[in-house]
């Protein structure tokens, strides 16, 4: 048991490194900001999820999908749907054609609720869609994709396609999914008003447990032979193969936990934000949330929300001060990531840690620890 | 030799009529091919001879055309890579295959065949068995005082060793090895061929190599490929005088 402890705190470096993102995102922010502030911090912390999400799949495993935005938007979506339904009670919705049905069904000459909207009555399947809806949709992609060996730069084009076409036919189906507008006036969660501002305290810190809750999670992963795996696929596929081992199998797991694992953030988005559109599935969105990861250093779990804090942050800071700077130093920062720091955020750390550890050593050192610890090249923050 | 011979069993390996095509280039041309239990043999040919795709073709990587291979009684022909390797077939590359940024131990981890699908791979714990196969392979191949060091900074003569200490670790019944001590100095020659020499004691091998006299130390019986087809076929020495072999391949 205590080894697994170790495991997933990742020795002294590892826990050093989770104090500090604790201590930033349950007590800094929270005191720092005000309700408003906070709440835009919330939402950057749901795309942490899809960041993290990314760092087992392409910073790992090697496998870069340009389309996490199809499973951030289902997971939002399942959540929106519930949520819509509950808002949409007869009441409410005394003045419509058909009252007791989501508005944007009525404007569309809907008079009853389609078959696929009736599990969102209900909370706990709507939680259940949320983490097994996209993981299988993620398990055919996957499966499609892996088992005929598509791969490298095909995948991550044939995962822009989906995500294309998933915004085309949300948009185009206004009657069943709100259309371009999405999902919007979402109001309660079983009668529980998400728009007061105790409820953004209870959703922020929701968000928080869940988003370490899924770092643990990967670290387990990672340190285990699972994640040993991983790193040989992205080195030495055909290797791997030839050990023994069926790889397609791998890829199509690793995929669907990432899919799972960026659903939750999407439920998340939603219910803090208070609406869902197909805005966030499309190819722009799914290409940030890749850039968020790059930034952070897409092998480090804690690096990733580091970089996604970061370029959110710059994003709103510029586009209410700049906005029509924001895209070119949004591209800018990318290049230079990619040209100057691979590593991301997590690399610099990494080349200038000694310095820290310099002044960690005052405080008592346990080496063996963290040379454990950093034993698997990747999970080193 | 008939189709009749592979019935007797006995046989670790049995290729009977192989045919590979690619866009109606034979590669390999209805090849019958049988190898013994504990059987040292080395294929040599000039290049183009269709000795890789022979080893492709008995891992899965490459599909045949036509013909059998039948290793220890089960078809390998319509079994996926991974089935092949878990049935008892071990491959090496011709570059040395081995994963660059992990250890040598976390190398020879890897490569123990425990944990294989993904739910064990999720739970696998690494007992003491698992050490003890670890550091008794990475004794046999030299590089115990090694095990902690990342595999990308090896000598290139260690990486051969170390991807064959990988194949070791799946303790398979046939093992082939494509080029095992291209780029390796004299020593490592000699110390490779002890180190085949010991390997080959329990279980069959099955080797490609240019350098004879590296083929002269460790072949129990050579076979000459030539354009898809065997040219010749016995000890060293009658493969040696053969008049073919010496006009395609060994020169004047």
């Amino acid at each position: 048991m205590n080894t697994i402890a170790n495991r997933l705190l990742g020795g002294k470096e590892g826990t050093l490194g989770l104090v500090l993102l604790a201590a930033l995102i349950l007590i800094v922010l929270p005191l720092g900001l005000d309700v408003f502030r906070l709440n835009l911090a919330g939402k950057y912390l749901t795309y942490a999820f899809v960041a993290v999400s990314l760092v087992l799949l392409w910073g790992n495993g090697g496998i870069l999908s340009l389309g996490q935005g199809i499973f951030f938007g289902l997971g939002g979506y399942a959540m929106a749907m519930f949520m819509k339904l509950e808002a949409s009670d007869p009441v409410a919705t005394a003045i419509q054609t058909t009252p007791g049905i989501p508005d944007f069904m009525d404007w569309n000459q809907l008079t009853e609720i389609p078959l696929f909207w009736i599990p969102f009555e209900s909370l706990t399947l709507t939680i259940i869609a949320v983490l097994t809806v996209p993981a299988l949709f993620a398990y055919i992609i996957g499966y499609a994709m892996f088992k005929r060996r598509v791969g490298g730069v095909y995948f991550a084009i044939i995962t822009q396609a989906i995500a294309l076409i998933l915004t085309i036919l949300i948009v185009g189906q206004q009657g069943y999914t709100g259309g371009v507008n999405g999902i919007t006036d979402l109001k309660t969660v079983l009668g529980w008003d998400t728009r007061t501002d105790s409820a953004k305290y209870v959703l922020y810190y929701l968000n928080a447990v869940l988003l370490f809750g899924v770092i643990f999670l990967s670290r387990y992963i990672l340190t285990s032979k699972f994640g040993m795996i991983l790193l040989a696929m992205r080195d030495k596929e055909e290797r791997v193969r030839f050990s023994g081992y069926d790889v397609s199998n791998y890829k199509i797991f690793v995929f669907c936990l990432a899919a799972m694992i960026s659903a939750i953030g999407g439920a998340m988005f939603t219910l803090q934000v208070g609406f869902m559109s197909a805005s966030f599935i499309g190819i722009v969105p799914s290409i940030e949330m890749v850039i968020f990861c790059a930034v952070g250093g897409r092998a480090s779990l804690i690096g990733a929300i580091y970089g996604t804090l970061l370029v959110n942050y710059g994003k709103t800071f510029f586009s209410e001060t700049y906005p029509e700077l924001w895209l070119f130093l949004m591209g800018g920062l990318f290049i230079a990531v990619v040209m100057f720091f691979p590593d991301g955020l997590a690399g610099i750390y990494n080349k200038y840690k000694h310095k820290f550890t310099l002044l960690t050593k005052f405080i008592g050192s346990d080496t063996d620890a963290d040379a454990k610890a950093t034993e698997i090249k990747g999970v080193k923050a | 030799m008939s189709s009749l011979v592979s019935m007797t069993n006995g046989f670790v390996l049995a290729i009977e009529d192989l045919t590979v095509s690619f866009d109606g280039f034979k590669a390999v041309d209805a090849l019958n091919m049988y190898i013994d239990q504990n059987e040292l043999r080395v294929v040599i040919g000039p290049n183009g001879a269709g000795k890789t795709t022979v080893l492709d073709l008995i891992c899965g990587k490459t599909k045949s055309t036509s013909g059998t291979i039948k290793f220890m009684d089960k078809e390998l022909t319509d079994m996926a890579e991974h089935e092949i390797v878990r049935a008892g077939v071990g491959r090496k590359f011709q570059t040395p295959s081995i994963y660059e940024n992990l250890t040598v131990d976390q190398n020879l981890e890897i490569s123990y065949p425990r944990g294989r699908n993904v739910f064990k791979s999720l739970t696998f714990k690494r007992t003491e068995e698992v050490d003890a196969q670890v550091k008794k392979i990475a004794a046999e191949i030299m590089l115990t005082d090694f095990l902690g060091m990342e595999a990308a900074l090896l000598s290139h003569g260690q990486k051969q060793w170390l991807e064959i200490g990988m194949l070791l670790m799946q303790d398979p019944k046939l093992l082939m090895l494509d080029e095992p001590v291209a780029g390796m100095s004299a020593k490592e020659r000699d110390d490779t061929a002890d180190l085949l020499r010991k390997i080959s004691a329990n279980r069959s091998v099955l080797v490609i190599e240019h350098d004879m006299e590296f083929v002269k130390k460790i072949a129990d019986k050579v076979t000459v490929l030539h354009q898809g087809k065997i040219l010749a076929e016995g000890s060293m020495e009658k493969v040696q005088a053969d008049e073919k072999v010496i006009e395609v391949y060994l020169g004047h």
